[in-house]
């Protein structure tokens, strides 16, 4: 609990309706999305613009009291739970103004607080596109998709978030404003500063606005669903549509246990016996539409792909979704917790991981059902347990462990999209090397000497 | 043991339910509270981990907890959007039992649940001594949807536009009403509600109109108690009981073919919540309530689905209607498509959507009560949308949710009635 005297400071700052320091409120700020022990912090504040911001930081600082910035808390490597009992947290959910949507320039300016789905609609309504869509984007923000590069399901063609940020401006740990990048396509005044803020996981500054790259919306779209007897025909199609240069926007796959759930539950005859469904979508200008979904059938077919069903409609392609959209919600469904991973490997090695996925699974007598980006190599092994059960539970932070050392010896990553935050800390130096770290950490204690910016995240400072 | 303790052993059998929750908290995208406030503690995953650590004895405040229970409308949208499936409406109405038979139930609430509620005949009696007096007290908001507003009692009504209580109830106009079925033809039991018994008569006008028309006989006795949903939502199991006790002796060992109802709220009271209090009662009373609730169907529903009532297109220079999803209609009772069809029935209107349609309303029965602030926030954002549509007409079938939309569109002074789907229809009659 904050001192009254800090209290009633932040409340002449920013207003009592936003500052929260009631134990109710604040045990509501100890926990985000990870499968980690939640902490309570000592006060939780919302500013509500970007100088009542600064001067939040800046007032923090000069107490020398840590802090942790939380958007809408849907954080899966802890990110945005507090580092300790002292921990003031510091809510962007009150920044939530749309700047600009610039139809001439393409580009957008917002506060860190917008939602990201509220946004893609709105920039929608000037006929644009801001193609990032995390699994959260209904109530995630823009500021916490910088903070954590977050990605989405068209990555493969479109990228992801650091693809989008073409500017920022942010508070250091003292509360200074600093500002990188700029409203034009070209800018080399200075340090990229804005590529070492985004997924920096609040360790490095305060997001207070990000100028966002928006592109001109596909003008068509064609979805079409593969079943593989395995996983290695699967992978081999994925390989096959890069290889005939044809980029879907969305390249999906579902792994058996993943199908055989989902049918469990919506009862839509999805193929039982499928070692794995991938699905497409392929968009553009109408006639490279038609091109590529000709190309990507072609190479489905010549890949052992026991069916391939295209839509005619807009009704027919939602409901060939639902098996994707309805993957994470059945599986976290069966057992009390769900463990949702993201480690990702080149995508040529999807068999090799998801073959040693299945045996850690196997060896450890744990349930995981996957699914994910194929077009990414990106996986979501799902883990799916009951961290009551103690012993069951060791099981799985066991079969994860093994699952990493896999996914690095593969040349892949820890993490595609979801961050290290505390929960993959300790393997940070196994991928990268133990110079990576120091460097890391003499970065932020040059730019944080007290500290104070989410301290134990990341590599620790 | 303090007693502290057993509160938090009696919330740990919830235990298992909340364990579900994985915190991905997209709760906040649906929750009308949410939306309000911005705060974490009034979503669903805010308030599930405050009932846990209240179970795991790290919270240990049940004022507090009291508190931010009552920050929700129940109105399950959380629960119809949840990933994993958590039961919350299950885990919030146990939590405010359980906390509410701690702390004790607020006094007012106590009169209102044990005492009014539960006898239909003093309930009776009060509102027809209240509807004359009540001219005295209100004056017209001068405004389209026909409400009033009483600085005198604004100790106890605030600033609200409501509806008058009706100058005669339904129950004394019609008295105890059996008709006897007619060859090949159905008699239901119908069930007007509260506010479709006090103060939204012409809407159950309406649907005995209807009912009428389509040949079906009607059992309706004069005694009715409330469906129970505002004892259920304090947490007043025991007023539920007395209430719920009252109707199945009404309607016990009675050979009507449907129960119907005008209100969303009471049509998922009687059919999800019924069989589950009954149970604390008696074997009997748990088959009939189980069997009144397999019979139990909301109006708009009972005339496309049983009856057939088809849609027609609308004439040229139609009015235009647009249709507000009850939360219970839709989240609880996945009821959407019956109330359009219905008010395509007419046509005279012609349908338009509004955005948001199944976002609450703001309403939530004794939320209002007691959060009005909120509840005009969270109203005002539905009475844009509603006049967003360019609808000069706003449905709902829920008298709860037309009394919050009158509220907000009186105080706007906007030009949008508020009927019942079933006016509309019964206007074709």
């Amino acid at each position: 609990m904050a001192s009254q005297g800090l209290i009633s400071d932040f409340e002449q700052m920013l207003g009592k309706e936003n500052v929260f320091s009631s134990e109710a409120d604040l045990q509501s700020y100890s926990y985000d999305s990870a499968v980690l022990e939640p902490v309570i912090p000592s006060l939780v504040v919302r500013p509500t613009n970007s100088e009542q911001l600064a001067a939040a930081v800046t007032k923090l600082y000069e107490n020398g009291i840590p802090m942790t910035v939380r958007g809408s808390g849907t954080n899966l490597s802890g990110g945005t739970i507090p580092d300790k009992s002292e921990t003031v947290v510091i809510l962007t959910t009150g920044l939530t103004r749309i700047l600009e949507i610039n139809s001439n320039d393409l580009y957008a300016v917002v506060e860190p607080g917008v939602i990201t789905a509220q946004f893609a609609q709105e920039v929608a309504k000037s006929n644009l596109f801001y193609p990032p869509d995390p699994g959260s984007q209904a109530v995630s923000t823009i500021g916490g998709n910088i903070a954590e590069n977050a990605g989405g399901l068209r990555g493969l063609k479109y990228g992801v978030t650091k693809d989008y940020v073409m500017g920022l401006e942010f508070f250091d740990a003292t509360g200074a404003l600093v500002k990188t990048g700029s409203r034009t396509v070209k800018c080399v005044t200075g340090y990229n500063l804005a590529g070492m803020m985004i997924q920096s996981e609040g360790t490095l500054g305060v997001i207070s606005q990000a100028i966002l790259k928006l592109v001109p919306p596909p003008k068509a779209s064609r979805a079409l669903m593969a079943v593989f007897d395995n996983i290695q025909n699967a992978a081999e199609a994925v390989a096959g549509i890069i290889a005939a240069h044809v980029l879907p926007c969305t390249l999906e796959f579902l792994d058996n246990n993943t199908i055989v759930r989902v049918d469990d539950f919506t009862h839509a005859g999805l193929p039982r016996e499928a070692g794995a469904i991938l699905l497409i979508e392929v968009d553009g200008h109408p006639a490279q539409v038609e091109d590529d979904a000709a190309a990507v059938e072609k190479v489905l077919k010549e890949n052992k792909a026991t069916a391939v069903h295209i839509p005619k409609d807009a009704a027919e392609k939602f409901k060939l979704w639902e098996a994707r959209r309805m993957a994470l919600p059945v599986l976290a469904r069966c057992r009390p917790t769900t463990v949702l991973e993201d480690a990702t490997v080149p995508r040529s090695q999807i068999p090799a991981m998801m073959k040693a996925v299945n045996e850690i699974a196997a060896k450890y007598k744990v349930e995981v059902g996957t699914f994910g980006h194929a077009g990414d190599g990106n996986l979501h092994p799902t883990f799916l347990c009951d961290k009551r059960d103690k012993e069951e539970y060791h099981r799985v932070e066991l079969a994860i462990d093994e699952m990493f050392d896999v996914a690095i010896n593969l040349q892949g990553t820890l993490s595609g999209e979801h961050g290290i935050g505390t929960a993959k800390s300790k393997w940070m130096e196994k991928e990268t090397s133990r110079g990576t770290i120091l460097f890391s950490q003499r970065l932020r204690r040059a730019l944080d000497p007290k500290g104070l910016l989410n301290p134990s995240k990341l590599v620790g400072i | 043991m303090d007693s502290l303790t057993s509160l938090a052993q009696r919330l740990m059998a919830l235990d298992d339910k909340l364990t579900d929750c994985m915190r991905c908290g997209m709760c906040q995208a649906v929750c009308p509270m949410f939306g309000a406030s911005g705060m974490e503690a009034d979503v669903a995953r805010g308030k599930l981990a405050l009932i846990g650590n209240m179970a795991h004895e790290i919270f240990r405040d049940p004022d507090a907890l009291s508190d931010k229970l009552g920050r929700c409308l129940l109105c399950g949208s959380c629960q119809a959007a949840c990933p994993p499936g958590v039961k919350i409406m299950d885990i919030f109405r146990e939590s405010r039992e359980v906390v509410h038979e701690f702390l004790g139930l607020h006094p007012a609430k106590k009169l209102i649940f044990r005492q009014l509620l539960g006898h239909p005949k003093l309930f009776n009696l009060a509102m027809s001594v209240g509807a004359p007096v009540q001219k005295l007290l209100f004056r017209s908001s001068n405004d389209r949807q026909g409400t009033v507003c009483a600085p005198m009692l604004d100790f106890m009504l605030g600033d609200r536009h409501i509806r008058p209580l009706a100058k005669q109830s339904l129950h004394a106009k019609y008295g105890f009403l059996d008709e006897s079925r007619a060859p090949n033809k159905l008699q239901v039991a119908f069930f007007p509600g509260c506010l479709g018994d006090k103060m939204y008569t012409e809407m159950s006008e309406a649907c005995i109109k209807v009912l009428h028309h389509h040949g079906v006989a009607i059992y309706m006795p004069d005694t009715f108690a409330c469906c129970g949903i505002p004892a259920v939502s304090s947490g007043d199991a025991k007023g539920m009981l007395n209430q719920l006790s009252c109707n199945l002796a009404l309607l016990a060992n009675r050979s009507f073919d449907y129960l119907v109802t005008p209100c969303g709220s009471c049509t998922s009271t009687i059919k999800e919540l019924w069989p589950e209090y009954a149970e604390r009662l008696d074997d009997t009373s748990a088959r009939v309530a189980k069997s009144i609730s397999d019979r139990t169907m909301d109006i708009n529903a009972f005339l496309i689905d049983v009856l057939h009532v088809e849609p027609k297109t609308p004439k040229e220079g139609a009015v235009k209607v647009t249709y507000h999803d009850s939360c219970h209609l839709k989240k609880s009772l996945g009821i959407s498509a019956q109330p359009r069809t219905l008010l395509k029935a007419n046509e005279n209107y012609s349908l338009v959507e509004m955005n948001e349609a199944d976002r609450c309303c703001g309403c939530g029965g004794s939320f209002n009560l007691f959060h009005y602030d909120y509840s005009r926030k969270i109203g005002q954002r539905k009475r844009d949308n509603v006049v967003q549509s360019g609808a000069a007409v706003v449905t709902a079938g829920c008298p709860a949710c037309m009394m919050q939309l009158e509220d907000v569109l009186s105080h706007n002074g906007d030009p949008v009635t508020v009927k019942h789907p079933v006016e509309l229809y019964a206007e074709t009659l």
